[in-house]
């Protein structure tokens, strides 16, 4: 493997850290199976792409996308609370539904930014080569996005997020408004996913409809990958092995493409990370504190 | 201090499985008071306690904390005046988080929950003296998982946490019935004691006649939805368990007759 190709793998595997932060959210912290990422991740994309194309500010325009994933949760949150529609269910709906709008949004399948200002270019002013400067800002990005995650996991607010997804009861006993913390939760976890798809558009240089297929079980690699790896109860290190869980499925990936005896092409990826998921699932002592959770969703 | 006032409530209604747990229930307890409730199963008890809490859903009549109508407050918002104490000690305490987590979780029961840290250092310190009063040596295992004690410690923690936030009315639904009788004891002399150092105003329901006697000052009996005896003071203090079993079986004896009428 080249060392572009490396950090390639890199750069992917820190803008979908985000989405594996976005999942420890909603299926640990909250135990709310959700599949909205698979519309939100896109629509991080075509919201970003599209304004940037039309000119806007490149860090509004992330803005702007970061909001519209928030809505895109809070769709599925009210379903769920609102509406009692199951949690899963709620999710597809949502998911499927993003398909569309996403599509409105860019008015077409897919938008290219190549050309365009995005949030990469202050970095490429400065002479640094696209190959370092895409990992770099992904970088940056992802460390904000742990240390004010773990922050907000560790506050009064939080900590009664963390108590609403472990025990409902409880939590309401104690004086949580634990639909308030699912909107909030899902919420935020939505925007994290569209942070990651806004960021993706802007360094590959294109929005794309299709993009957010199984974007849900790489989210869900990543956090079993990192739990697996890293055993910890300290939340600050839990996403940080998100984060890494998701870099060294990349690399992975990249070294299992890179390798010809294999036979592997890059549509097979899919099949693959299907599998990983389901082995973390089904053999003991993998997949850690997850499997209740995707156990539970899917009885 | 607690007004329940004609209250009814009905699960299932309109279904085959109709379940009137409530029928005209209405009872007053003064602030300060401690007051056992027995009754067989189904007879109402534990759907009284999720009356004052809000978890079972009133038809009608009003309930009156602390002279404010919350009839119509969701249990969240209840949870500010109100601290209780489950049968199960799975369901008081979050099993994932670790001790002094769930005690700053109830000890901002009814405050805003903000982004401040949930636990700070003076936080800290405070919850290892508190966890110290019980002699557990639960305040060296600030950082445990709550999951790792036994179901005595759970009950004693959660007493513990339901004093924290200052409220003044504590709820325990068979706190003590999933525990070993030595284990119980200890949680119920902790009981004694922490409702007597807050001033707490108490409904316990309890499984156990003995219980229900000694301790607190009046004891009520439910059965079928109803409050069907109420005692307390000198008549309280002369009752043993054979009289509560006697009282028992002359309600039921009541029922009995009436079903006789209406068939003869």
């Amino acid at each position: 493997m080249s060392s572009i190709a490396f950090l390639g793998a890199i750069e992917i595997g820190l803008v979908y850290g985000l989405v594996a932060l976005g999942v420890f959210l909603s299926f640990r912290v909250l135990s709310f199976p959700d599949l909205t990422v698979d519309g939100s991740f896109p629509l991080g994309a075509a919201v970003a792409a599209t304004l940037i194309v039309n000119e806007v500010d490149p860090f509004l325009a992330t803005a702007v996308a970061v909001l519209a994933g928030a809505a895109a949760g809070l769709v599925t949150a009210l379903l769920n609370v609102r509406f009692k529609i199951l949690h899963l269910l709620a999710s597809i709906l949502t998911m499927i539904a993003l398909f569309s709008v996403n599509i409105r949004i860019m008015g077409r399948p897919n938008v290219a930014i190549i050309n365009d200002e995005t949030i990469l270019t202050p970095l490429l002013d400065l002479d640094i080569a696209g190959y370092y400067a895409k990992p770099l800002l992904a970088g940056i990005v992802v460390v904000v996005a742990v240390v004010l995650l773990a922050r907000f996991l560790g506050s009064e607010f939080g900590l009664a997020m963390r108590a609403t997804g472990a025990n409902p009861r409880m939590a309401r006993a104690q004086g949580v408004a634990t639909s308030t913390q699912i909107y909030t939760g899902m919420a935020l976890s939505n925007a994290l996913v569209a942070l990651a798809g806004a960021l993706f558009a802007q360094t590959n240089g294109f929005a794309d409809v299709t993009s957010g297929v199984g974007t849900i079980v790489v989210g869900l690699a990543a956090v079993i990958l990192g739990e697996t790896l890293l055993r910890t109860r300290v939340l600050l290190i839990a996403l940080i092995a998100c984060v890494l869980g998701s870099v060294i499925y990349r690399i992975a990936v990249a070294l299992a493409l890179n390798a010809d005896f294999l036979g592997l092409q890059a549509s097979d990826l899919n099949l693959v990370t299907a599998l990983l998921v389901a082995l973390a699932l089904i053999l003991p002592g993998v997949g850690g504190p997850l499997r209740s959770v995707m156990r539970r969703a899917g009885r | 201090m607690i007004d329940i006032h004609e209250v009814d409530v009905t699960f299932g209604r309109g279904t085959p499985m109709e379940t009137r747990a409530l029928i005209g229930a209405t009872l007053h307890i003064p602030a300060g008071r401690f007051v056992t409730v027995i009754g067989s199963n189904g007879a109402g008890k534990s759907t009284l306690l999720n009356v004052v809490t809000g978890d079972a859903p009133m038809e009608r009549g009003r309930l009156v904390i602390d002279g404010v109508d919350v009839t119509r407050w969701p249990p969240a918002r209840r949870a500010g005046m109100v601290a209780r104490v489950f049968q199960d000690p799975m369901a008081g305490t979050c099993e994932g988080l670790s001790i002094e987590e769930n005690m700053a979780l109830a000890a901002s029961r009814g405050h805003r929950r903000g982004l401040a840290k949930a636990l700070g250092h003076n936080r800290r310190i405070a919850f290892a003296e508190q966890l110290a009063t019980l002699g557990l040596g639960l305040e060296n295992r600030l950082q445990d998982r709550m999951g790792l004690l036994s179901g005595g410690q759970r009950q004693a923690v959660s007493l513990l946490m339901a004093t924290l936030a200052g409220t003044r009315i504590l709820l325990l639904d068979e706190h003590t019935a999933a525990l070993d009788p030595k284990i119980s004891e200890f949680v119920l002399d902790l009981t004694r004691r922490i409702v007597a150092e807050h001033h707490l105003t108490v409904l316990m329901v309890t499984h156990s006649m003995r219980h229900a006697l000694d301790c607190g000052d009046r004891t009520i009996m439910m059965h079928e939805g109803r409050i069907v005896f109420d005692v307390e003071g000198g008549e309280r203090a002369g009752l043993d368990v054979p009289d509560l079993l006697q009282l028992f079986a002359r309600v039921r004896g009541r029922e009995l007759d009436d079903d006789t009428l209406l068939l003869g």
